[in-house]
Formats: C-alpha cells, sequence, structure tokens
C-alpha cells in the first residue's frame, strides 16, 4: 500500500517528526483540504473576471453586462452540476443534449396545444426522467461503455427528433407573459440597482442547493460517490450498483429536461430541433474548470457552478474587455488547461 | 444468548461455476455459534470463493445457505448483512477517497426519513467504535480520509465496520496479510475479544501458525471441495495441520485418521 502524499507518513517510534507533520493540521488547512477544488473554481472565476474587468471597468460596472450574464448562465449550471453525479459515480452521458433538445420539444408541444406552462413543465420532467432511465438501463444492463453508448445515445434520439420535427419549429407566442413564463423567466430588478435578475437564475441557485444537499449529504449521493471511488467495495457492501448508476443517468436526463424547457422560454416560447447541441461541450468543460476529477469518487456541487459562470462569462466578457471575438476559443482553452493545472495541486488521486 | 456449539450458518452443498470452471463443487460448511472456525487451504483451493459466499457477494448456483435456522434466498451482499454475518474481505472494501467515518457507514448509511445523513451520530458512533477496538490516534480521527492512512490502519476501518451492526458473525479473511507483526498481534487480540463477546468468527488464512494460534476448529477445502475438518484437540499441533495440508498438497489425500471424515 503506497502512501502516496506526505501528510500519509507512517507514524513510527524511530520518527516522531512524521506524526507531528500529520497533526500540523489547521483548521484553515482542513478547510482547504475538503474544498480546495471549488475553492480553486471560485478563484478561477475571480482571476478571470479581473482580467477582463480591468480591461474595461465601465462595461463591468455596467448593470446590464450582468443583466445578460445571468440571463444566460442557468442552462449550463443545470446541466453541469447534474453532470457532477454522473462523472463522480464513475460514468459519462454525452447524450445530455439531445434530452435537452427533446424535452422542449414536448414542452413546447403541450404549450402550444393549449397546456398550462407549469403543468407542461413537470410533465417535461417526467419525461426526461424516463428517457434517463432508458439511457441508464442501455448503459448499465447493456454493459456498454458509457462513453460509446451515450455518444451513440445522443445522435440516435437527435435524430428521431429531427424526423418527428421534419425541419419544422415550434412557436407559441400566446404563452409568453402567461403566470408560468412569468415564474420560470421572468425578470425583476435587484433592490434599484438597475441589476434585473432573471427567475431562471433564481431557480438555478436553488437547484445548484439541492444538488449540493442532495451530492453531500443524502444516501444517494455518497453511494454515487462511493460506487464511483470503488465500486466493488460498495457491492461487497451491499450497495446496489447498478441501481445507483441508472440513478444518474434518471438525474441527468431531469436536468436536460429542465434545461430544455428554460431553454424555450428564454427564447421566449421558440423551439427549434437542435435546441441544446451546443451545450455538450460548453457543460463539460464547465464541469472539469469546476474541479471535479475524471477519475470518478469525488466532486463538487459549487465547483461546478462556478465552472459554469467561468465558461459563461469567457466568450461575452472576452468581447466585452476588448478582445476580438476569434479570440473567444483561444481564451477559453487556455482557462481550461491552465485550471486543470490549478487541479493538480489540490490533490490527486488517493488511493 | 442462546447455547454456544449450535450452528448459525449452515452451507449445504454449495455449488459455484464461473463459465466452465467449478470453483465449489458442493461444500458443506457449518459455523457454530461462538466458535472461532479457521478456514483454510491451498491457493485455488476455493477459499476465496467460499468466503465470498458466505458474504453474499457470489450467489451459490445450487445448494442452500442457512443462517439461524432460515434458508435464505437470494443470497446478496445485503442479505448477508441483514442476516447478522460482516466480512473483513481481503482487499478491505474501503472507498479511499472517502472519510474513515463515509467507509464505516458504506452500505448502512445513518439517515433520516428524507434518507439525509446524520453527520454528527455518524462522527460519534464512528468515535465509539474506534475507541472500542483500540483504533485510536493524535494523527487522524473519523473524517481523516482512508487513503491516508496505513495498511494496519485500514485494516481497522475495515474491522470497525464489521463491528458497527452487532454482527454474530464475523468473517475475516486474510486479515493479516500485509500487516506488520505489531498490527498482526492486533489483529489477534480483536478475535479474541470478538469471542470473550460471545459473537462467531471466521479466519481465513495462508499462515497456518497465525490460524492455529488463535481458531478453536478447521475447516481445510482443496480443489473446490471440503478435505478434513476438526477440533483444535483432535490435532497434534500446528506441525501436524501442516503435514496433513503438504499430504493433501501432493497426493490429493490427507492420512485424517481420527478426524472426521469428509461426508460423501
Amino acid at each position: 500500500m503506497s502512501d502516496a502524499t506526505p501528510a500519509a507518513t507512517k507514524p513510527s517510534e524511530a520518527n516522531a517528526s512524521a506524526v507531528d507533520k500529520r497533526q500540523e493540521q489547521s483548521a484553515w488547512f482542513r478547510f482547504y483540504r475538503r474544498n480546495g477544488r471549488a475553492l480553486n473554481a471560485f478563484i478561477t472565476l475571480m482571476l478571470v473576471w479581473g482580467v477582463f474587468a480591468v480591461n474595461n471597468p465601465v462595461l463591468f460596472l455596467n448593470p446590464i453586462f450582468y443583466g445578460a450574464f445571468l440571463f444566460s448562465v442557468p442552462a449550463t449550471v443545470f446541466l453541469t452540476t447534474a453532470l457532477v453525479f454522473v462523472i463522480v459515480s464513475g460514468e459519462l452521458d454525452l447524450a445530455f443534449p439531445s434530452v435537452v433538445g427533446a424535452s422542449g420539444g414536448i414542452f413546447m408541444y403541450m404549450v402550444m396545444s393549449g397546456a398550462p406552462v407549469v403543468g407542461s413543465f413537470f410533465v417535461t420532467l417526467g419525461f426526461g426522467a424516463l428517457i434517463g432511465l432508458g439511457i441508464g438501463l442501455i448503459v448499465v444492463y447493456g454493459k456498454i461503455s458509457s462513453l460509446v453508448a451515450t455518444l451513440g445515445l445522443n445522435f440516435f434520439i437527435l435524430g428521431l427528433v429531427n424526423l418527428l420535427a421534419q425541419g419544422r419549429t415550434i412557436t407559441a407566442p400566446e404563452a409568453v407573459d402567461t403566470f408560468g413564463y412569468q415564474l420560470f423567466v421572468g425578470k425583476w430588478e435587484l433592490f434599484e440597482t438597475g441589476l434585473q435578475v432573471p427567475m431562471h437564475f433564481v431557480w438555478c441557485l436553488i437547484w445548484t442547493l439541492f444538488c449540493w444537499v442532495l451530492f453531500k449529504y443524502h444516501r444517494f449521493g455518497v453511494r454515487v460517490q462511493l460506487v464511483g471511488d470503488n465500486s466493488d467495495s460498495a457491492r461487497q457492501m451491499g450497495i446496489n450498483v447498478e441501481r445507483i448508476r441508472v440513478g444518474v443517468f434518471v438525474f441527468s436526463g431531469i436536468a436536460a429536461a429542465i434545461t430544455g424547457a428554460v431553454l424555450v422560454q428564454m427564447a421566449n416560447m421558440v423551439w427549434f430541433p437542435t435546441s441544446g447541441k451546443a451545450y455538450l461541450l460548453i457543460a463539460l468543460a464547465a464541469l472539469f474548470v469546476g474541479g471535479t476529477p475524471t477519475w470518478g469518487g469525488v466532486g463538487t456541487i459549487f465547483g461546478a457552478f462556478f465552472g459554469a459562470l467561468t465558461v459563461t462569462l469567457i466568450p461575452s466578457g472576452a468581447v466585452g474587455a476588448g478582445f476580438a471575438g476569434y479570440w473567444t476559443d483561444f481564451l477559453f482553452g487556455l482557462v481550461i488547461i491552465l485550471t486543470m493545472i490549478a487541479h493538480r495541486f489540490s490533490g490527486a488521486r488517493v488511493r | 444468548m442462546a447455547a454456544s456449539g449450535e450452528p448459525i450458518i449452515e452451507m449445504r452443498n454449495i455449488v459455484k461455476r464461473f463459465g466452465n470452471v467449478e470453483a465449489l463443487s458442493g461444500v458443506s460448511m457449518t459455523v457454530r455459534r461462538g466458535e472461532v472456525l479457521g478456514l483454510l487451504g491451498d491457493n485455488g483451493a476455493g477459499k476465496s470463493t467460499l468466503v465470498k459466499t458466505l458474504a453474499g457477494v457470489h450467489d451459490p448456483d445450487e445448494g442452500e445457505i442457512i443462517v439461524k435456522g432460515k434458508p435464505r434466498k437470494p443470497w446478496t451482499p445485503l442479505a448477508a448483512r441483514d442476516a447478522g454475518i460482516e466480512t473483513v474481505f481481503q482487499d478491505r472494501a474501503l472507498a479511499p477517497q472517502h472519510s474513515i467515518v463515509t467507509n464505516i457507514f458504506m452500505g448502512r448509511e445513518m439517515t433520516n426519513w428524507l434518507g439525509l445523513t446524520q453527520v454528527q451520530k455518524q462522527v460519534d458512533e464512528a468515535n465509539r467504535l474506534m475507541r472500542e477496538i483500540g483504533f485510536t490516534s493524535k494523527v487522524f480521527n473519523p473524517e481523516s480520509t482512508v487513503g491516508h492512512l496505513s495498511g494496519g490502519e485500514r485494516q481497522g476501518v475495515a474491522i470497525a465496520r464489521a463491528l458497527y451492526n452487532k454482527a454474530d458473525v464475523i468473517v475475516l479473511d486474510e486479515p493479516t496479510t500485509a500487516l506488520s507483526l505489531t498490527e498482526t498481534q492486533k489483529v489477534f487480540r480483536f478475535v479474541e475479544a470478538v469471542r470473550a463477546s460471545g459473537r462467531t468468527v471466521v479466519f481465513i488464512g495462508h499462515n497456518i501458525y497465525h490460524v492455529w494460534e488463535i481458531a478453536d476448529r478447521f475447516f481445510v477445502i482443496d480443489r473446490g471441495r471440503e478435505a478434513f475438518e476438526g477440533e483444535k484437540s483432535q490435532f497434534g499441533g500446528a506441525d501436524h495441520l501442516i503435514e496433513l495440508m503438504h499430504q493433501l498438497a501432493e497426493t490429493g489425500q490427507a492420512d485424517v485418521g481420527s478426524l472426521t471424515e469428509p461426508a460423501a
């Protein structure tokens, strides 16, 4: 059994200083140990923001800029926080963009047919859960690598949606400004500061808190972490590993359904078959910038939240800071790589 | 408590196949309440399979498992734990990236009606357990990451977990492998303590001297079948047992003499 970190030095009578070394853990050190990844993600967000803000202080003091930022952030947050569960369980989900598209379509079909927005939303959640269940069953009981299976399923579901939609878009202008619409994506001003806070940003905050409790304190989240850390151990201790694995895909499906329903409302009740396609790489990048490692077992919800903020800030922030549009991808890549290196320092894998 | 000596686990004609390989070909093993049963066998004899079957990891293809007089089906890790059998696996079955507490309560989280873990209660209980088996140190606490512990300390976590559920039977699979002399002595003291508390131990070992030292009765398997079994008093010492196992390895048969003959 190799003890990789200095903190793990075996205590022995001959070497008392080794014991002292392990004791030297101040409260701050322990806090960093436990939350280093989320903190790194937060520091990254602050640095990116700082670099942009210094370049164009006028824009970065303007509440309108932040209103637009808060408007576009939630879609990524919904997806990324749910993906934490998937990645931590040791699986990968590349099918969520198609579920976003399909759920948005179902939602809009119901709204267009005159169903109330709130009711349609909950039916859509059920639909997302069902697709997630299907994906989970195929991956887990079909014993297929989740990378390959969900890659295929993404094309399959997207293709199915395209076939059904026949290139048509769905619109429901009469549903704009209804109660449900206001509840999900309406805007209100924060304490007369001129900052327009969209409701879906409030919902994404609540969702993030919900995910955090579920991940850290609920039996499901704890078991997701244990299965991802060592699935053999989890199985030997009586955890139903298959059920947990299917569960993370169901959860990912629900998050994709929320995103789908929110995206079409953000577009003032317009759905087109490929909505959601753009989020595949964005959400995954946000997840890893957020500090959830690729190897499973551990992850951070708040980190994912900060990661989503960071990746959303880069394109608009870069342009706002005076970088020409073609700098965006370069900056995006730079931030991802630098953050990955920073996360390396906050902890290698413990075995 | 029920009288000691009565069967607590009866495994009858257990057959376990992996593809074309028959790892267990009809093993019948009885574990009696309050004893320390030493399970012995050469590499590939089927020890691991038998232990994993006992722990519920393998559901036998044939045969039945009766715990406390009740036949158990289906047989899963959870069913085994619910039946009062806790296993300290050879690989310790830990999640190295997680805390001692999380590992102790793996699969048996203390939760409220919402399914939320009761963090403080778990920490207190972990503290109590660690003290109970003399597994404490200035350098780690229940929230320490298991991956930062030494081999012996990890073994301690696995043992604490086995104790938490007040199990009737504790199965220790090769608990002394890769442990230092001091750590091995600790494991022996632990087995003594468990026996003293009236519980049952199944001790699986490679090192016959280790097993000899603490077991009351021995069960030897060979090539997926029971070879022989007997009380400690029926053997003329550890060397006699070793001699018999040598015979077994070389000829496939042991001159067991007065010992119990395997049920044909």
